[in-house]
Order: C-alpha cells, then structure tokens, then sequence
C-alpha cells in the first residue's frame, strides 16, 4: 500500500480525534469541577446538531459561522440545566445522579424525534466536496475547517481557566470544595457556570459534527459512550488528556481500520480502553488517587 | 312488610336473574358463535383483506422503506382496474431493526393481519418469516435476497424477488454485455459491500459466481463496512490504494452517498462504479447528489417497460409523485400486494391455508418485473425473475442492459467528478 495513504488516513483521523477530543473536554471540565458524570452528554451535542441543520435550513448559515451562537445557546441550557436540575442531587448518591441524567438524556431523543422526526439530517455547505491537496497528502475540507475550530475552542478554553479570575475560581473548587467555600466562593453558581461551559464545549462541537455526519435523534447515547471511552482513556478531569484521549481514538479508528477490516473500527477503540484500564487505570494524563 | 315477604320478594327478583342471565348467556353464546361465521361470510362476500405491510420507515433505511411505501399508496387504484378484491393495509415501521421487525410481526397478526408483506432487508424478512410460519399466517417478501429464506422448508413464506445468487449471475452477465457494447472493461475491481445479511450474503456467492461467469476482471480486495457507518473515509482510501479500476459494490442508500462523497473528495474518479445492490439508483441518491450522481450502473430487479402493466404502475406513481422515477421499491412492493390480492380472491377465503394455497398456485403473466411473470417453485421462491442495469443520467434511469429490455447505450467510462461543475 503507498505511503501517503497512510498519511492520508492518519492526517485524516487527528482532524476527526481533535472534534471528538473537544466533545469530550466538555465532559472532562463538567466532571473535573462538579463532580457529575453527564450522561446526556452525546444527546446534548444532537441538539447543537439539529440546531445547525435547521439554521442552515432556513437560513442558510454555515455551521461555523453559527458555531458561536450554537455553543451560547448550549451555555444556556446547560446553566439552567444545572441550576434547576442537577444542583439539588450534587450531594445524592451517584446512581441517584445518573437517573437523572439518563432520564433527561431519553427526554431529549425523544423530544428531538418528536421535532424533528427519524430520518437523518445534514448541511451541504458549498465546501461538503471540497479537499485540498498538498502534495500527495489530500485533506477533506470540512475535517480540516473542524479540526481547527476545535483546536480554536480548546485553546479558547484552557486560555480562560488559566489567566481569568472565574477560570481560576473553578480551578479553586475542583481543589479544594472546602478551601473554595472558606475563601467567599459562590461555589453554586460557580457549578452552574461550569456546566454551562462544558455544555458550550457539546454545542461548539456539534456544529462542527454535523460537517462530519449526518445527525439522527439515536446518535446521542453513541457518542455519550465515545466521549466517556476518550475520557477514560486520556484521564477522567483532565483537559489535555481529552484532547490527547480523542486524538488517540480518532487516530486509532483510522489507522485500525485501514490496516485491518473497516468494519472492526470500533473494536479498536474499546481495545485501547481496555489497555489503559489494565496497566494505567487513571488514564494516560489523570492523577493516580491517593 | 309480611314475614317471609322480603324472602319471596328476593325470590323473585333471584327468579328474575336467573332467566334473565339464561337469556343473555343463551344470546351471547349465540352472538358469539355466530359473529365468526359472519365474518367468514362478509370476507367471502368482498370485505378487504387485512394486509400487515411492515417496512424500515424510520432508521438507517428510512429512505428505502419511504419509498417502498409510494408502492403501497399507488397500489389500490391499480388492483381495483385489475378487478382484483380491495386491501385493508396496516401499517407497521421495523425502525431499520431485526427484533423490531420480528415484534411488530406478532403484533400485526395479533391485531388481525391475515397476509404480512415487506420488509425490504434480508435480515428483518428472515425474522418475520420466523414469525409467520410459527404463527401460520402467509408472508410475501417484497424485497430480500438472501438465499436462506426460502431454503428453510417454510409454507407460508413466498419471495418474488431474486435470490443473491440469482441477482449475481444476472449481474455479471449484464457486465459482460455492457462490456461488449462499448468495447472496454476494466481488468480489475475492488469488491465493497455491507456487512448485513444481503451484503454477507451476495459476498459468500460471488466467488463462485464470478468463477463461472468468466469475468474479465479480478477482484484486488473485498472491503466490508457497517451499514450504520457515519464516515466512510479509510474504506475509500483503502479501495483507492488497492488501484483497481472499478468499483464493484453492494451498497444501501445511506452509504452509498457517503461513499460518493468520499470519491469525491478524495479525488478518484473509478472507471466504472458497478453495484449490485440498492442505494446508487434511488430517487434520494439522485437528488442530494445531482451531477455528482450520473454515472454508476446498478445491476438490480428492475421492470419491463414493454408490459402493459409497468405503463399503468409508472402513470400512477408519475400521477402521485411526479418528480420521482419508478424503482425497484415501488415495483417490487406492488407485486407483493398484486400476489396478496390475486390469491384473495382465488381463494375465496381469507383463511391462512387456503391463502397460502392459492399464493403458491399464483400464476400472473400481467405483471411488472421482467421475466415470463410471478409463478412461486417448492421453496416458495419465484425462480424466473430476470434483471437488467440501469444507469443514472441526468437525475433520470435508463435502462443499459440486457439488449432485449436496453432504452439506452451504456455511458462509459465514468465522467471525472472534478470535471462536473
């Protein structure tokens, strides 16, 4: 086989790892902080989906342009979400928590299934064909535009935890919860906020998803599961290890199947979960608990 | 009130009851033994037959089942010209899922459906055969190719649709001809197909067949993919690096359109994309793909334009549907409901056996598909289809082979999608 397939295939799955590497940062921050695992995560990335295939319906807005509203609109939703919903299990016991998410990850497919129906939908933005071509390497456009945006959003977002004051006040309570109360902290609406980013995070990537894939109400649990096996794998509650986690997966996806059958692709990823769960169980950039 | 009063008034009243119960029981048990011979009675004399019509409306072969639907709808007016008894259809969608469909199967014939008809994929067809032949009620298959179906020694279950091996040495015969007419073929392929039953199915037969048909090409590598699969970029590069000169493909509609896009954008322009399966020629393909979409051949169950009813199926569905060409989904799933209400009204009866009776002598010479018409064999299979190629051209169908059924000349090779506008 020649050598610039495998290029093709690897430059391929980073572009795809970096869209699933920033899904799953949203994950990560929401956990890091709140300590909830969200599982309407998947489901929360359709919505931002649906949201930019009606937009592009309509109106004919390119998912990227409408990258940013989509994501406020998510910001939204996630910081009522969690201010109304989810604040009032933070201290129940776990599987309390995941009922509640499960319960409002099914309310959500079937709410888009009502609006929108069961068929898939999609954008055919005027760059849907488009490649270019480097020398032999020969890159999708639509991946090439994702994959920067997601980098765009994740430097976006480690730029915010690192040098703002909200930033590092939610820094402060993934610390120290005591510590971030005894300091005057409003560690309430510090969760909610940081909820809604993560949900931003969800929103930001499904408009970059839809250039990707068409989206169908079902998708939601498939990519809840990616999202976790990504955040396993790159380290529960650590950005970077997303990142590196997605890219990881994404690349694995490609280069598996290309040098196996297609078909198996999947089967790769979860081979990688089970390798880090077996020899480095806190993920490839987790803290080992103490 | 006297003693002994209040007891004869109970009396009475018990006196009362009990006739009045032996009256009702008596009218009951006479309603109620009664209504089944009216029933038999009012289907004997005209009252439709309840035909459960399952598809995939909904999931992966939504589009598919959509448009196997547009079948169903232009069915009655039909059937009524034809003199043939009217059809109560029930719905049922199989969500593009086999235990779905196997669900929705029993609960069809638990509501009443006395002939089930669909249901487009092999895999859903297999579990509702299952189901009809343990429940005994008569099933015809509209589309499934799948060989085992009707190995299985069933007696309920009727396919008039070809079998993968059926639809492979047709396929290959066509390709030779086509090869002919415009004196070049390609001298090697890549062979992509679904990983579902169909897919499996035709993957299992094609060495042999192509063993006999003498080809003039080999197969370079055979790539399977999940049907579901939401990109299908290293299956293209993969097919690409093996630099075959065509495509050999069995394919559904989903895939087929991501596969063309990923043509497209990774820049191989293939001598010749030559499927065996749904997907390339569906009205959905053409429309969302426009000039990207002309040029692939489909070696498929198609219909004769030359029979007079093919004239009448083509002006209805023009009639309902004027911007959609007629395809296999629609023609296929009118002979299912054509083979239900024929052998309605030989039978005389609605009852199970004396259906599947009358759909086993079946006999229709006026029918759509090509071949001498719909005769079932043992297996319940009918064995005398024929199909043709059908290229895409302009967002229309023309039919390239075989010469007795051709429309049109193959174009060929596949114009550079670079060079499309």
């Amino acid at each position: 086989m020649p050598a610039e397939i495998y290029l093709n295939v690897a430059v391929s799955g980073v572009l795809t790892g970096l869209v699933y590497g920033l899904m799953a940062l949203g994950l990560s921050v929401i956990f890091g902080v709140v300590r909830v695992v969200n599982f309407a995560h998947g489901e929360m990335m359709t919505i931002a989906m649906y949201l930019a295939v009606a937009l592009f319906s309509a109106y004919k807005l390119d998912p990227l342009v409408m990258l940013v509203p989509i994501a406020a609109v998510l910001f939204a939703l996630g910081y009522v979400l969690q201010r109304g919903l989810i604040n009032p299990f933070i201290n129940r016991p776990e599987h309390s928590q995941f009922m509640l998410l499960v319960a409002v990850a099914l309310i959500m497919v079937n709410a888009l299934l009502i609006a929108f129906g069961p068929d898939a939908r999609g954008v055919q933005t005027s760059y849907a064909f488009a490649s270019f071509a480097l020398g032999p390497l020969i890159v999708d456009a639509n991946k090439a535009y994702a994959g920067l945006a997601a980098v765009t959003v994740a430097g976006g977002l480690f730029a915010f935890f690192r040098y703002t004051l909200t930033g590092k006040a939610i820094r402060a309570c993934a610390d120290n919860y005591a510590g971030a109360l005894v300091v005057g902290l409003d560690v309430k609406r510090l969760y909610a906020l940081t909820f809604a980013i993560g949900s931003a995070c969800v929103g930001a990537c499904g408009s970059m998803m839809v250039l990707l894939v068409d989206v169908t109400p079902p998708l939601g649990p498939t990519y809840t599961l990616l999202a976790f096996v990504i955040v396993i794998t790159g380290g529960l509650g650590s950005m970077a290890g997303a990142l590196l986690g997605g890219v990881l997966i994404g690349l694995t996806e490609a280069v598996g199947g290309l040098l196996f059958t297609p078909s198996a692709k999947s089967m790769f990823t979860f081979a990688i979960l089970v390798v880090v769960l077996l020899f480095r169980p806190q993920g490839l950039l987790g803290k080992r608990l103490t | 009130m006297k003693p002994g009063s209040h007891r004869k008034a109970r009396g009475s009243e018990a006196c009362m009851t009990r006739r009045r119960f032996m009256g009702l029981s008596a009218g009951l048990a006479g309603a109620l033994t009664a209504q089944p011979f009216a029933i038999a009675k009012a289907q004997g004399a005209g009252a439709p037959l309840k035909v459960g019509v399952l598809l995939p409306r909904s999931g992966v072969q939504a589009g598919i089942g959509q448009d196997c639907q547009r079948g169903v709808d232009i069915a009655p007016g039909i059937l009524k010209d034809l003199g043939l008894p009217e059809l109560a259809i029930m719905n049922a969608d199989t969500e593009t899922n086999v235990e779905v469909a196997r669900a929705r199967a029993e609960r069809l014939i638990g509501e009443g459906a006395q002939l089930i008809v669909g249901a487009f994929d092999s895999g859903q067809s297999t579990a509702i055969a299952q189901v009809a032949e343990q429940k005994g009620i008569p099933y015809v298959i509209n589309i499934a190719a799948a060989p085992p179906i009707t190995e299985q020694g069933y007696k309920f279950v009727f396919r008039n649709f070809p079998t993968a091996s059926m639809i492979l040495s047709d396929a290959f015969a066509n390709q030779k001809e086509i090869f002919a007419a415009v004196g070049s073929a390609p001298k090697s392929v890549v062979f992509m197909h679904v990983n579902d039953t169909y897919g499996t199915s035709m993957q299992k037969g094609i060495d042999a067949a192509l063993s006999k048909a003498d080809m003039p090409y080999k197969i370079l590598d055979t790539i399977a993919y999940d049907p579901a699969a939401r990109d299908l970029s290293v299956e293209v590069a993969k097919a690409k690096a093996t630099g075959a000169e065509a495509l050999l493909l069995v394919s559904r509609l989903n895939d087929a359109m991501l596969l063309t896009r990923e043509l497209v954008k990774q820049r191989w322009t293939p001598m010749a994309v030559l499927s065996m399966g749904p997907g390339w020629y569906e009205d959905q393909y053409l429309k969302t793909l426009g000039k990207l979409s002309d040029g692939p051949i489909s070696f498929v169950p198609w219909y004769d334009p030359n029979k007079p009813l093919s004239k009448a199926l083509e002006a209805a569905l023009v009639k309902a549907h004027p911007d959609i060409n007629l395809n296999t989904n629609h023609i296929y799933t009118f002979e299912a409901l054509l083979i239900a209400a024929d052998a309605y009204k030989r039978a005389g009866s609605a009852d199970p056996k004396a259906l599947a009776d009358a759909i086993r002598a079946t006999d229709i010479t006026d029918n759509v598909s090509i071949g001498p018409g719909i005769r079932f064999d043992a297996k319940g299979q009918n064995a005398t289809l024929k199909n043709a190629a059908i290229q895409n051209r302009g967002g229309k169908l023309v039919t390239v082979a075989p010469k007795a059924a051709a429309n049109a000349q193959p174009e060929w090779p596949l114009s550079p999608y670079d060079k499309r506008g």
